[in-house]
């Protein structure tokens, strides 16, 4: 099924526990590049916990341990010498909830180019302007750069995250129910420039939304109480899916 | 990076420890200087000795504290008598009963208290109370009275927030359990609410009781400041010593043996305070008022 | 039918509750008097001292006569270095304490440490900076020596108003800077501490509060002195300790009134100050 695909992420055994409860249980999964994978499943399934894992944002959760490998290439991304900061870099991560920092748009999205390069005014406005085109927000926004984040519509918001992450010019970039906290036109551009991103890179987006899956995804993995219990092409899953599990929460007999 | 990331991290918790390291060298600088003199002396006679003549005209020095510690206990007691049924229900006011405006008036009002300096309060007490006191009860007017009124002012905003913390911290189902049993507002607070909290307020009574013994100016302005036992022993209008202002007043000449005893009666504050403000913070603590 | 009115006692539930309610609206009206009163007494007995030269003149006769301007400065002095030393510390210690540090045993002593610190009562703090600051570093009466250990007294506030403020920072926006690839340490310079930074200023405010008004800890560590300082090693009479002095050896009423209502004032400020900045950051987050 992947035979045509270049490996970007392969989680092997992942396990995962929060103080006793255990929340991922062997997930081994393989993610491929400049594609986008979908991860489906009901509420506490444990997908925003798996996609954490990937740029370790569950570092910061005090009573996580996890074990099992998460290959990045063919380096190990919990292996002992691998620089978090670096990593997190490499693998973006846009929020549920639209988390613009209390600056201006500007600010917000020469944050993390400032704290990265050493860029000179010039280099700064035209990434600034690149990120903003990406993302969809240029043409809305050029005018009022210096306005504060928090004068912008919540899909407009969500779209300057992603911008503000495409600034640091990551190769992966996670994505956590970005459009749950959006109005369906704000949830279509969004869909909309997922797709042209995927150009680009490697994305992975969790959903709870079935319809955006299917359409915005090439690849879905359906988790359900913290196992993976299937992975294959979208367009199987929501056709022909394998495991009685994934027929019924896909028809919505349940989540 | 990495390494900067850790130099910084380890003068965070420098910072954080500063508190601690002050703490530790309170007590060791209180032992060293009031230590071995209380070892001298002996603990019991020092705690229990009723004469306090450290600097005599003639014969043998007299190191006693029992009077001050009841004094300060005294005026301690006194002051939440005062100011806990005030504070208390001033909290159930400000948490269940008082309109939004009110409510910032008092917060703004309790702020602004906490704020006003112990001897202006002090002053205050002298000027206006103690007179008062002196005509319509008799007496010195220097008192346990007019120190417990005042220490009773200044503990009032503590047992106040503390209290409507603890208030606020009962969780609103219930008390709408209650209402919806059809319960009055009064009622609720009266059988519900108070002692749910009941923790958070006692909590909070034994903090104040903590601070009033701690506290000096104010109370050295109006308390007469004297050395015996009041006569009868239940006289509120009476003088009293308490430790604090045994220590300022002696402070200003000591020297010697005389110093050292004065470092002893601030060993035994130390402790008197830290075991109320333990019990307290415990109390706070398990009662999730405070994380 | 259903009996809807009650039974009839001679306290129905419902007087009963009316009583209780007029009760408790008396007792915050009586706490809010108390304040008033004392707050306006003072300022009517001793608003008729003040004036420029109160305010600006030094002290002659031990302070019978002249202003109060040396005993001003002093406060001012000693309340700058307990400032200085206790925000960065103070700050220090909260950002740890909410940020790096984990429920351990540690931590647990590192609390219990500012809880206790906050409870000594300060002639007892006096007493540990006459013997360490003034004796035993030979500081000697002065300025620093006074202001060090104002500053002990002061620390566990900011440590708290820190930590209150740092708290209510939003876990999404250390989030979203974290997930950039920015350090632990950029993302508090640059997403908490400006966040956070109304909160410590109010609570900074309102310990200078406390530091201004403080007479125990000063008494015996920065001198009663009642000359013009030039240096943080002389010695300094603070402006509630002139108070006190100006009571206790009965030297005059007037001029006691008039430092009461000065001391008072500056209270006012303080706390007129912390609310503004409340508001004002209120209105931003909005
Ligand atoms: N910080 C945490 N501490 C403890 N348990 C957590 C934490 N975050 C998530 N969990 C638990 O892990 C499970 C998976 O959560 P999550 O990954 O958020 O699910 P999903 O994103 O699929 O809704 C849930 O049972 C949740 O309660
Ligand atoms: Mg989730």
């Amino acid at each position: 099924m992947l035979e045509n695909e270049t490996i970007e992420i392969e989680s092997i055994d992942i396990n995962l526990w929060y103080d006793d409860i255990q929340a991922l249980k062997d997930i081994s999964i393989k993610l491929p590049k400049n594609k986008v994978t979908a991860i489906i499943g009901p509420s506490g399934c444990g997908k925003s916990t798996f996609l954490r894992c990937i740029n370790r944002m569950n570092d910061l959760i005090k009573t996580c341990r996890v074990t099992g490998e998460l290959l990045c290439g063919s380096t190990d991304i919990y292996g002992k010498d691998i620089d978090v900061i670096t990593l997190r870099k490499r693998i973006g991560m846009v929020f549920q909830k639209p988390n613009p920092f209390p600056m201006s748009i500007y600010d917000n999205i020469a944050y993390g180019p400032r704290i990265h390069n050493n860029l000179n005014k010039n280099g700064l406005n035209d990434l600034v302007e690149e990120s903003l085109r990406s993302a969809a927000l240029w043409d809305e926004v050029k005018d009022k750069l210096n306005k504060s984040a928090f004068s912008l519509s919540g899909g407009q918001q969500q779209r300057l995250c992603i911008a503000r992450t495409l600034a640091v010019k990551p190769e992966v970039i996670l994505f956590d129910e970005p459009c749950s906290a959006l109005d369906p036109i704000s949830t279509t551009r969004i869909e909309d420039l997922i797709g042209k991103l995927k150009k680009d890179y490697t994305i992975i987006i969790v959903t709870h939304n079935m319809q955006q899956a299917a359409r915005a995804s090439d690849y879905t993995a359906f988790f359900l109480l913290g196992e993976m219990i299937e992975f294959g092409k979208t367009k199987h899953i929501f056709e022909k899916p394998k495991q009685k599990s994934t027929e019924d929460y896909i028809t919505g007999r349940f989540g | 990076m990495k390494n900067n990331e850790r130099i910084i991290e380890s003068l965070l918790f420098l910072s954080a420890i500063t508190a601690l390291v002050i703490v530790s060298m309170i007590l060791i600088f209180l032992l060293k200087e009031g230590g071995p003199f209380l070892l001298r002396t002996g603990i019991s006679d020092f705690i229990l000795g009723m004469k306090w003549n450290p600097d005599p005209v003639a014969g043998e020095p007299a190191y006693g504290i029992f009077p001050m510690i009841v004094g300060s206990v005294y005026i301690a007691t006194g002051s939440l008598i005062f100011a806990v049924p005030l504070g208390v229900s001033c909290a159930v006011f400000l948490v269940e009963v008082a309109p939004i405006w009110v409510q910032s008036v008092i917060r703004r009002g309790i702020e602004l208290l906490v704020g006003i300096p112990s001897v202006v309060l002090g002053f205050f007490g002298l000027v206006l109370l103690v007179p008062l006191i002196r005509e319509y009860f008799g007496g010195y007017g220097f008192s346990i009275l007019a120190g417990s009124i005042i220490l009773g002012i200044m503990a009032l905003p503590h047992i106040i927030s503390i209290s409507a913390d603890a208030i606020a911290a009962v969780p609103n189902a219930h008390k709408e359990a209650s209402y919806a049993l059809g319960a009055t507002r009064w009622h609720t607070i009266w059988n519900v609410t108070l002692p749910s909290a009941k923790s958070g307020i006692i909590a909070a009574v034994i903090l104040g009781m903590g601070n009033s013994i701690g506290e000096t100016m104010a109370v050295l302005m109006v308390a007469g400041n004297s050395t015996v036992l009041p006569e009868p022993i239940i006289d509120v209008l009476d003088p009293v010593m308490t430790m604090t202002a045994n220590i300022v007043i002696g402070m200003n000449y000591a020297t010697g043996e005389y110093q050292e005893a004065l470092f002893a009666t601030g060993i035994i504050l130390f402790l008197m305070i830290v075991i109320l403000n333990g019990i307290s913070y415990h109390m706070l603590r398990s009662g999730k008022i405070i994380q | 039918m259903i009996n809807i009115a009650g039974h009839h006692r001679i306290l129905s539930h419902d007087t009963i509750n009316k009583i209780a309610t007029l009760i408790l609206w008396a007792s915050a009206a009586v706490t809010i008097s108390f304040l008033v009163y004392i707050i306006g007494f003072i300022i009517i007995k001793g608003i008729g001292v003040i004036n420029i030269s109160f305010l600006l003149e030094s002290p002659r006769m031990s302070g019978a006569e002249g202003g109060i301007f040396n005993a001003i400065v002093g406060t001012l002095c000693l309340v700058a270095i307990a400032i200085i030393t206790a925000v960065p510390i103070g700050v220090g210690a909260a950002i740890f304490l909410i940020e790096y540090a984990t429920d351990n045993p540690v931590t647990r002593m590192i609390t219990f440490g500012v809880e206790c610190l906050a409870g000594i009562p300060s002639i007892v703090i006096g007493l540990f900076g006459y013997a360490f600051l003034v004796v035993y570093l030979g500081l000697g009466f002065s300025i620093l020596s006074g202001g060090l250990s104002l500053m002990f007294m002061i620390l566990p506030w900011t440590v708290r108003a820190s930590e209150e403020a740092i708290k209510t920072v939003p876990m999404e926006l250390k989030e979203g800077s974290l997930a950039l690839g920015a350090t632990k340490w950029q993302t508090i310079v640059q997403i908490v501490l400006p966040e956070a930074l109304p909160g410590i200023t109010t609570g900074v405010i309102l310990g200078t509060g406390k530091a201004i008004g403080e007479t125990a800890v000063i008494m015996y560590t920065a001198g009663s002195s009642l000359l013009l300082p030039h240096s943080i090693s002389d010695p300094v009479r603070a402006l509630p300790y002139h108070l006190y002095i100006l009571v206790s050896e009965g030297i005059s009423e007037d001029m006691a009134y008039g430092s009461a209502v000065v001391l008072l004032v500056m209270i006012l400020i303080i706390n007129v100050m912390a609310i503004g900045i409340q508001k004002m950051c209120n209105r931003r987050r909005k």
